[in-house]
């Protein structure tokens, strides 16, 4: 089972990259959204697969007494899951905005923060215009 | 006690949450944004002064013992980092005082600054690698923000691409931290030292500490990893700029500094040369880059890069001196980068322009803001008897006493060129005559009302590098300090596992 998950995952993260480095913000978003889940699953993987009880100790006890599955690593997803969700949230918001504002969604064609001609004229008019 | 551990980071969240409900208020906002300044700048004082006194200082979050809980940890390092925090905060936030609009401030800016100040500070201080990358998270959420309030055209630009990279890298952290936890089972940073040597297969961890290296060297702008910087860092506010500048990649560099000083030093030959290359190459084309441009910010924004180069050669070298050296450059630097970007916005104000070719005649109409630049500026570029000056001159004997002749003379000739790229800025803006094409145009008028609040922070963080060039004896001694507790991991695991 880990073998196959640990493949899924490498294609997962292959197809990620493809799309990031697509120069388009759109695919970005795309590639962005499955390695994130690439990654999720390389953590629960990393944390061993089992068929362990739930880790649950009954109230007589304070030491498990059969072995239990490992919590520590669907926490840390949880976690990570949040994070990524707002993260992403701001994303869709700042990328949407860009679109507005550049009207473009290729990143070869923004040039507005490093403008090609540097100490051209338009270049330098920008410079007094902020 | 042990309090002092969580003020740093519980002050700027509480008035962040402050800020946002005073939102509407801009006088109310800038007022409570000082005042949280003031705090914050108070209580990691307060905790450098106590880790001074007493050495190294835990606390387990909610009283979960060690490996299972969440751990702060303050040693030199960290309270060093923490105390420059918290003064380039205090600064930024005075000098927004007089350069934010009230539009931003009702977009919550003073929030933002101040959850980016918290986020910093967590990062600084925990002692758990999950904990790193939520307070990493925390910063880069912050940082976003702050860098796109404007919504100006080259800020979304800067923007866009600094939120692609910075996120990749994150996604590289939590990848490398889920491979690491699969094979010790632990992610507290004390415990990973323990349980890293009972790793047989070497080679696999050594593959781990290379995704850490690309993912916090994407953070500290490490060559070939760094084009993210120049493109975003001079869009924004000259206060923003100023504290991205002078903490963000410093956070990369920290992360590096504890990572491959407590975690990965089992192939030093192997990790430590590779991040030795990287450093050399970091420094060579950063300069080079501050060389080949004309725009104010441009230029510092590559000098960032060129200078975290000479911070990660001194953990690549690592000898006692060297890593002496990383952190005395830290201290230095943190302080003199963010106060350069705060007198590029003055010198703006001043003349109109952030293009050399554009403005001219600075030193003749200020004489005193050519001065406060001249500080700073030839501090970085390493004169003596400014803080840059003692920072290079131990880098560079302690790449001399391991014979390494190359990298002390690559660092010795990236002096030079930074020397050259200065006066260029200082010729350019402060020496030469107005261009006449200029001189008809009316400047901006001069905000003389708000220009105290200007200078006011600029003038501090100069004197603070006057002393930490004229006096550095007890700050090397901190950070011979700090760089005694990097060097013998025992001393932090000890603190925080507790003799085990």
């Amino acid at each position: 089972m880990e073998t196959v998950l640990a493949f899924l995952c490498g294609i997962m993260t292959a197809a990620s990259i493809y799309l990031m480095l697509s120069g388009n913000i759109i695919r970005f978003i795309f590639g962005l959204v499955i390695a994130t889940n690439a990654v999720n699953l390389l953590i629960f993987v990393s944390g061993r697969l089992s068929s362990h009880r739930p880790p649950l100790i009954p109230d007589d006890v304070s030491i498990p007494s059969e072995t239990l599955a490992n919590a520590l690593p669907q926490a840390l997803i949880l976690t990570a899951i949040v994070i990524g969700f707002a993260l992403l949230t701001f994303v869709f918001i700042l990328f949407y905005r860009t679109y507005q504002s550049l009207g473009t969604v290729d990143t070869e064609k923004m040039r507005f923060a490093e403008p090609d001609g540097e100490n051209s004229d338009e270049a330098a008019r920008k410079g007094d215009g902020k | 006690m042990n309090w002092l551990l969580v003020l740093p980071i519980l002050i700027p969240f509480a008035f962040a949450a402050l800020c946002l409900l005073f939102r509407r208020d801009a006088g109310m906002q800038q007022q409570l944004g000082i005042l949280g300044g003031l705090l914050h700048l108070a209580a990691c004082l307060a905790l450098l002064a106590h880790v001074y006194k007493t050495g190294l200082i835990t606390m387990q979050v909610a009283g979960w013992p060690a490996p299972f809980g969440i751990t702060l940890v303050a040693d030199h390092l960290s309270v060093i980092l923490v105390a420059v925090t918290g003064i380039l905060g205090l600064s930024s936030i005075v000098y927004s005082k007089a350069e934010i609009r009230p539009g931003m401030l009702a977009a919550g800016y003073y929030s933002l600054m101040h959850i980016l100040l918290g986020g910093v500070c967590g990062a600084f201080l925990t002692g758990d690698l999950f904990n790193l990358y939520v307070w990493f998270e925390v910063m880069l959420m912050a940082s976003f923000g702050l860098l796109v309030l404007g919504q100006e055209k080259e800020q979304l630009d800067g923007g866009v691409k600094y939120v692609m990279i910075n996120l990749f890298s994150t996604l590289l952290f939590i990848s490398g931290l889920g491979l690491l936890y699969g094979m010790t089972g632990t992610l507290n940073m004390a415990d990973l030292h323990l349980e890293i040597q009972k790793v047989q297969d070497k080679a696999l961890l050594t593959a781990v500490a290379a995704i850490f290296m690309t993912a916090f060297g994407i953070k500290a702008g490490l060559f070939p990893l760094f084009s993210w910087l120049p493109v975003s860092y001079h869009t924004p506010p000259v206060a923003v700029s100023a504290i991205l500048a002078g903490l963000l990649t410093k956070v990369g560099v920290y992360a590096l500094i504890r990572m491959f000083t407590l975690i990965f030093t089992f192939d030093v030959a192997y990790t430590h040369g590779l991040l030795l290359i990287a450093a050399v190459l970091t420094m060579i084309t950063g300069v080079l880059g501050a060389a080949a441009y004309n725009e104010f910010r441009r230029i510092l924004s590559f000098h960032i890069i060129s200078q975290v180069g000479y911070m990660v050669l001194g953990l690549a070298l690592f000898t006692p001196l060297a890593i002496s050296g990383a952190v005395f450059y830290l201290l230095h630097h943190m302080i003199v980068k963010a106060n350069l970007f705060l007198i590029s916005g003055v010198s703006r104000n001043a003349a109109g322009s952030f293009e050399l070719s554009r403005i001219g005649g600075l030193y003749r109409h200020r004489g005193f803001l050519a001065l406060l630049f001249f500080i700073p500026a030839f501090s970085l570029a390493g004169f003596p008897p400014l803080s840059g000056f003692w920072a290079k001159m131990i880098l560079i004997r302690a790449s001399l006493e391991v014979q390494a002749y190359a990298v002390a003379g690559a660092a010795a000739g990236v002096g030079l060129l930074t020397v050259y790229s200065m006066t260029k800025i200082w010729g350019e803006a402060f020496w030469k005559p107005r261009p006449s094409a200029e001189a008809g145009k009316s400047l901006p008028p001069a905000r003389s009302e708000g220009e105290i609040w200007l200078l006011l922070p600029i003038t501090v963080l100069a004197i603070i590098t006057m002393v930490l060039g004229l006096v550095p004896g007890p700050f090397l001694a901190l950070a011979e300090q700090a760089a005694h507790e990097l060097l013998n991991p025992d001393i932090y695991v000890k603190a925080v596992l507790g003799g085990a």
